[in-house]
């Protein structure tokens, strides 16, 4: 029963009960879409001021706060708010940045753990009850974070090597027979200038857009099961079962949120390796 | 009770396109799992790369996803 009131909770704030046209007295069912994803501005109905934006100004205050207040007054028996913030620091800055750019990772530390903190609250918002909607799966805020990380990445290996020598390491590895370079050389561009920050946007989006749109699927399709389908006989066990996976899911995304935020903040430190890096 | 389904015939090109993808995952997986069976020190190495192949492998079934919705 318990399980039924969060789940219908989580329907109504969802702001979708089944908008579905009436036909005969019944409803039918609509799966949710992409315009799902738009929201109404909280101010004026067309204002820029949307939902996702009050969740990515709350989030970036809340990492802030947390930081801040995590390394005042750092002692070295640390207090449970430092060692959280140091567990979380310590470990992009030991097993990401150190790991996947070596010794010179350290430079890079601050930005992957902002990185990582930044895009991980926003995934996580997904599954907070009455935020529930992953800001990263709006395009914009992946496309910035993705921008950054291609000019970071770009801008410190023409700083190392130069710009003619930077795109003639990328473009001309050594040791290939000459034919070869004819195909290589556009494939190696197209990959590292083009790909590389188009993949590091899509991924992020997709998997929060993806994911959102299943927990969608299972509490709308749960509400329209209990409330409007015709066979009550099936329509309720049915119903029910959806809404409990619907809570499932909801940890599973959890999951999958903070693994993306992960693998983000892994590429990007891959990518300013590979920048960094002597040979390719 | 005569149901009818509407919706965008993409989707089930998206599902046949995510076939390639969940296979190219597993097999990623699989290799990662045994790798660390067999060198368990090797974990932490492994992991990273792991990791790397399955976000190559999963951008691919991202795409698809994306081309799914913009595609009319």
């Amino acid at each position: 029963m318990s399980t039924l009131l969060v789940a219908s909770s989580t329907a109504t704030v969802l702001g979708r009960l089944t908008e579905g046209t009436t036909e005969g007295g019944k409803k039918t069912f609509e799966s949710p879409t992409k315009n799902d994803f738009d929201f109404p501005g909280l101010f004026s109905h067309d204002g820029w001021f949307t939902k996702p934006i009050l969740i990515v100004i709350l989030m970036t205050t809340l990492v802030a706060v947390f930081y801040v207040l995590a390394s005042r007054n750092a002692k070295v028996v640390p207090s449970k708010l430092q060692f959280a913030g140091e567990s979380v620091y310590g470990y992009i800055r030991n097993d990401v940045a150190l790991d996947a750019i070596g010794h010179e990772g350290l430079r890079f530390a601050p930005y992957l753990a902002t990185l990582f903190s930044f895009i991980a609250v926003n995934n996580i918002a997904g599954i907070i009850p009455i935020l529930q909607i992953p800001s990263t799966s709006h395009i914009a805020f992946p496309l910035v974070l993705a921008i950054l990380s291609w000019v970071i990445f770009l801008a410190i290996g023409i700083k190392k090597n130069g710009v003619f020598k930077y795109f003639k390491d990328m473009m001309f590895p050594p040791g290939i027979p000459i034919p070869v370079y004819l195909l290589l050389a556009p494939i190696e561009f197209f990959s590292t200038v083009i790909v590389r920050p188009l993949t590091l946007m899509l991924r992020l989006t997709f998997n929060m857009f993806a994911g959102h749109l299943v927990l969608l699927l299972f509490v709308s399709g749960g509400e329209y099961l209990l409330l409007h389908y015709s066979n009550h006989v099936v329509g309720i066990p049915v119903g029910i079962l959806s809404f409990f996976m619907s809570l499932v899911l909801s940890l599973f995304e959890g999951g999958i949120q903070l693994l993306q935020a992960y693998v983000f903040t892994l590429l990007t430190a891959l990518y300013i390796g590979g920048a960094l890096a002597d040979e390719h | 009770m005569n149901g009818t389904i509407n919706g965008s015939l993409n989707m089930i090109g998206y599902g046949l396109a995510a076939i390639g993808p969940g296979v190219g995952i597993g097999l990623i997986f699989a290799a990662y799992i045994s790798g660390v069976a067999r060198q368990p020190e090797s974990r932490g190495m492994l992991q990273s790369i792991a990791i790397l192949g399955f976000a190559l492998a999963e951008a691919l079934a991202i795409i698809g996803i994306g081309l799914a919705f913009a595609l009319k």
